[in-house]
């Protein structure tokens, strides 16, 4: 199967990523291998079977509808790459 | 041009659970910023989300009030894109199988009723807050990261900003009596996007819609709908075409600015939540929830109208608000008449409600004390516009009704001989009324009664006024 230059440049953009050119090409090409590769699924008739999410037939692992502690401020910060002690820091996100 | 305009509607509603939907962070809203969260919420590696039971009995519960069928097996999904204010980098949604679909609501607008399609309700967790405006960076308070939210989608059945508003409101009035949440649209735990598109007058196949966000408030919600009918006629009438775009509705501009359009759309490239299990509902779930439904607006109108005999205008205003119905039916069982009681609910109560823009939870005159006062108009010992001034000084007083009455000099005057001498003073002070009177200008004996009650300072009983004025009037 294969995959466009273009598409590795979307999926790139999906994931925040920069690519090099030779990148591109490269994850082109894997990207594509791996797809060929999943094509083999298709040889497998499927016909009346359900699509499976989960290998395990668990369902409904619930949590009571109780609140506990939180953790405190400074410790949420600590892995903030910036603060002013009371948010996290970010980039402007919207132009004024 | 005549064009038909189509408009559906997707709600967010925030859940009035104890904790967040994937973790034991408290659900609160204006804590400090960033001390309600942990790891779970923050999405640091290697932490496990657990679904909190509440949320899908929440979800289920609003669902059966709006006739939906329900999923007996469905999943989460991954819903991924980047945004600071969510950490994982995806929120954890429902895609393909909602855990309620296929429901409706019944709304009415100009005394028409109609009925708008429920496509479906999935649960999903909301993200974090951004705080802009903060000198070089943008602010996130992660405090509503994780808040267990439910998305109601309609069918794009409304036909006018008129209905999408009266969808909107019936929405809310059901959320609240299902006590599901306190859908405050200011606080942000009710919020509303919109999807509008137009189509000639009697095309079937719909036009292309744009997506309007930001409304707060209802008459935001019609006010930006309005807008942006209002431009795309003017779009399509110049012989242009529609673009599909996201619109961010400014209240204060009244107007709507482009946000993005949709070919940069997310691609958000949805996939099964591997770790959470699926959710499984069986029929004996439902029936438990179905069994512990409140009743709903339209059934407790039915109500009061029956039980109650009180006009269908008088029942709209009693069951908008959950608790205006409750309160009013408090002050009934102290006793009184259903009619007194509806009167001073639908007129004093939320006069001062209105007046102070503040809910029944805050209002400082209990049912039963509302009742106690109605009980003394009752038993013809203060007269009513005696019981409105008590009513007033109630609202900033504990003291018992009894004492506020006497303290105001207020107790109604039912005295014979009292009253007998006031009237004698006000025939003697109108002799020529009298004369005409007595020449059968029947129509005066209003003019006396106010004279009378006039001069009693508004105490005197009106009933024995007018038996003792007829009496005095004809006997001479
Ligand atoms: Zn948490």
């Amino acid at each position: 199967m294969k995959i466009s230059e273009k598409e590795v440049l979307h999926i790139a953009k999906l994931a925040r990523l920069e690519l090099t050119d030779e990148e591109v090409e490269t994850f082109a090409h894997q990207m594509g291998d791996i797809l060929t590769y999943m094509d083999k699924l298709n040889e497998v008739d499927t016909t009346d079977v359900e699509p499976l999410s989960h290998v395990h037939d668990m369902v409904n692992r619930l949590r009571e509808d109780k609140a506990e502690p939180s953790i405190s401020r400074e410790d949420a910060l600590k892995n903030a790459p910036e603060t002013d002690g009371t948010f996290f820091k970010v980039p402007r996100v919207i132009k004024e | 041009m005549k064009y038909e305009v189509v408009i559906g509607l997707e709600v967010h509603a925030q859940l009035s659970t104890n904790s967040k939907i994937f973790c034991t962070c408290a659900n609160r809203y204006g804590e400090a910023p960033n001390t309600l969260t942990c790891p779970v919420c923050l999405g640091m590696p290697g932490t496990l989300p657990v679904l909190n039971e509440q949320a899908i009995h929440f979800a289920i519960k609003t669902g059966l009030a709006l006739e939906c069928s329900i999923r007996r097996y469905s999943r989460t999904a991954r819903k991924n894109y980047f945004y600071p204010d969510l950490p994982k980098g995806y929120q954890i949604s429902q895609y393909e199988d909602p855990i309620c679909y296929n429901g409706k609501l019944l709304i009415e607008t100009d005394g028409k009723p109609r009925e708008i399609g429920i496509t479906r309700i999935h649960i999903e967790e909301d993200a974090g807050k951004s705080i802009h405006g903060m000198g070089s960076g943008t602010g996130v308070d992660f405090n509503r990261c994780g808040v267990p939210l439910i998305e109601i989608v309609s069918e794009p059945d409304m036909r006018s900003p008129a209905e999408a508003r009266a969808y909107l409101a019936k929405l809310k009035q059901i959320l609240k009596y299902l006590n599901v949440s306190d859908c405050n649209m200011e606080e942000g735990s009710l919020r509303c996007d919109a999807n509008v598109s137009l189509r000639p007058m009697g095309a079937t196949t719909l036009g292309t819609k744009t997506e309007v966000k930001n409304m707060n408030s209802f008459r935001a919600v019609e006010k930006a709908l309005e807008y942006e009918v209002a431009r795309q006629t003017t779009v399509l009438d110049e012989g242009g075409r529609i673009e599909a775009v996201t619109l961010f509705w400014n209240d204060a501009t009244e107007e709507a600015v482009l946000m993005r359009s949709k070919e940069e759309a997310h691609d958000y490239r949805y996939f099964p939540e591997p770790d959470l299990v699926p959710i499984s509902v069986p029929e004996a779930m439902v029936e438990t929830i179905r069994g512990q439904l409140p009743e709903l607006p339209a059934a407790r109108a039915e109500r009061f109208l029956k039980a109650y005999g009180l006009n269908e205008e008088t029942v709209r205003i009693l069951i908008a608000e959950v608790e205006w119905a409750r309160y009013f039916e408090d002050v009934v069982k102290t006793g009184v008449k259903a009619k007194s009681a509806a009167t001073w609910v639908t007129g004093e109560v939320l006069r001062v409600l209105k007046e102070r823009e503040a809910g029944l939870d805050d209002f400082p005159v209990s049912a039963s004390r509302l009742g106690e006062l109605i009980r003394y108009i009752e038993a013809g010992k203060i007269s009513n516009q005696a019981a409105k001034k008590v009513f007033e000084t109630m609202l900033t007083s504990d003291q018992a009704v009894a004492e506020l009455i006497e303290a105001a000099g207020l107790s109604q005057v039912s005295d014979t001989d009292f009253l007998e001498t006031i009237i004698r003073e006000v025939l003697a002070a109108h002799p020529e009324e009298l004369a005409r009177y007595r020449e059968g200008k029947k129509q005066l004996m209003g003019f006396f009664v106010g004279q009378v009650m006039k001069k009693s300072k508004g105490r005197a009983n009106p009933k024995i006024v007018n038996q003792l004025l007829q009496s005095a009037l004809e006997s001479d």
